[in-house]
């Protein structure tokens, strides 16, 4: 399992494995963003922790075919079906290894990218934890949406459209933390409500990737 | 298929009587409200629309799982049968409801928790409906949609609630509860319990239609396969 991480990030991290591609993604939205709405810095603050969320997590979207679409196609998935590991795990190493090179720098240079769009000093902590505690749940679900749709032609157009309703409730809750916080309110329930769908995520969605993984593979 | 194809056609007639009872009663034989005028009568389509929208998911949910746990093919079959027929109802609904608001809100459209929710749960038809037409053999298929359809409810349900934190709704409450205190006056609860019954109706006869439609493709396909092998 270990092995299988490590294996992952490498690939991740070398080059052509679009580890900066997502993050190159997250810049590119959050500098869109006030040609789109206009350069009024209220009107930026305003929108600021809803449009972080909304980049991270299209950033996020952006790479989840290449959970499992490189191992499909040089056959290491069915070596990895075969092998000791139960598929649950080798779901929940590759949310984790997608989290690592995605979610977590994601969260990490979200506050960068908050200095352009002016959200107020307060929120920034909130950003980073609502990020962290957050795409956890992006990366398990966004694992379900890849293994639904490995193998498949045109599968990232199908898998957008199948993964982004599930993102629901992580992006509403996310950015009602950093709107919360930049605002000074209190954030104790929508960070629960963040950590509890994350947790949970966590907890089921492995299960459920693995049994389309299974259907996918036979 | 014997059972279903002698009960289909009294079962269409039915729901075509009550609907169109239901919705002759309600448009010419009910008075105008004293606040909304006539456009109160948008609920004979727009309330059994949106009931059968969303008892629509949780038929494909039951079927879902009966073919998850007994993988019984006709209730997959039934699954794929009902997704566009929900779609449609939910999308009837919407729409009904945004003729309705426009002036009654003075908008055709509000991020109110109802609303949201039931565009949502229409996003979510068209993911799985997308799903079946995606995959190629037809178990796999069943399977995956299955799988989907039991993770969606789950996040269809969370997004229900969580949506609930983010905006107030314009929306009103239940209306036509058992035990609620304020109903819909009984003149236009009346011809709307027709309605709804014959909405239900009209869905039964669809999705009888649409699996049996599905089941005779199936045997079509089978017997293709087999000449093609002799």
């Amino acid at each position: 399992m270990r092995g299988l991480l490590l294996r992952d990030l490498r690939l991740a991290v070398k080059a052509g494995g679009g580890f900066g591609l997502a993050l190159a993604f997250f810049l590119i939205v959050c500098v869109l963003v006030p040609f789109g709405i206009g350069p009024e810095t209220g009107l930026l603050r305003e929108v600021a922790g809803g449009v972080l969320w909304l980049g991270a997590l299209l950033a996020c979207l952006l790479s989840l075919d290449r959970i499992f679409a490189l191992d499909w196609e040089d056959g290491s998935l069915e070596l990895l079906a075969t092998s000791p590991l139960p598929l649950e795990m080798v779901a929940v190493t590759k949310s984790t290894a997608h989290w690592l090179t995605t979610g977590l720098p994601l969260a990490l240079v979200a506050p960068l990218l908050g200095l352009l769009l002016n959200l107020p000093s307060a929120g920034f902590i909130w950003l980073v934890a609502s990020l962290l505690i957050g795409t956890p749940a992006l990366s398990a679900i966004g694992t379900f949406g890849a293994a639904l749709t490995v193998g498949m032609r045109r599968g990232g157009l199908l898998m957008s459209l199948l993964v982004l309703p599930l993102y629901v409730p992580s992006l509403l809750f996310g950015a009602m933390v950093v709107s919360n916080g930049a605002d000074g309110a209190s954030v104790g329930t929508p960070l629960a409500l963040l950590a509890a769908i994350s947790l949970g995520s966590l907890a089921i969605l492995p299960f459920a990737s693995a049994a389309v993984l299974r259907v996918n593979l036979r | 298929m014997a059972l279903s194809g002698a009960v289909l056609p009294w079962i269409t007639g039915l729901a075509v009587v009550l609907v169109l009872g239901g919705l002759i009663w309600g448009f010419f034989f009910t008075p105008n409200d004293f606040r909304q005028g006539s456009t109160v009568k948008i609920i004979y389509i727009h309330v059994p629309a949106a009931i059968m929208g969303s008892g629509t998911w949780f038929m494909m949910l039951a079927a879902s799982l009966v073919w998850v746990i007994r993988r019984h093919h006709v209730s997959a079959l039934a699954a794929k049968a009902a997704a566009p027929v929900g779609m449609v109802f939910t999308l009837i609904g919407l729409f009904t409801g945004a003729v309705w608001g426009q002036p009654m809100w003075g908008t055709w459209w509000e991020w109110d928790p109802r609303l949201t929710a039931f565009l949502i749960l229409f996003l979510f038809y068209l993911g799985y409906m997308a799903l079946w037409a995606a995959v190629e053999n037809p178990d796999n298929a069943a399977d995956l949609t299955a799988v989907l359809c039991l993770v969606g409810t789950v996040f269809a349900v969370i997004s229900r609630y969580a949506i609930l934190f983010w905006n107030q709704g314009l929306h009103q409450g239940a209306s036509l509860s058992m035990d609620a205190e304020e109903n819909v006056a009984d003149v236009f609860a009346y011809p709307l319990w027709v309605c709804i019954i014959g909405f239900g109706l009209l869905f039964v006869c669809l999705v009888l239609l649409r699996t049996r439609t599905e089941i005779r493709a199936r045997r079509l396909g089978a017997l293709i396969a087999q000449e093609r092998m002799a």
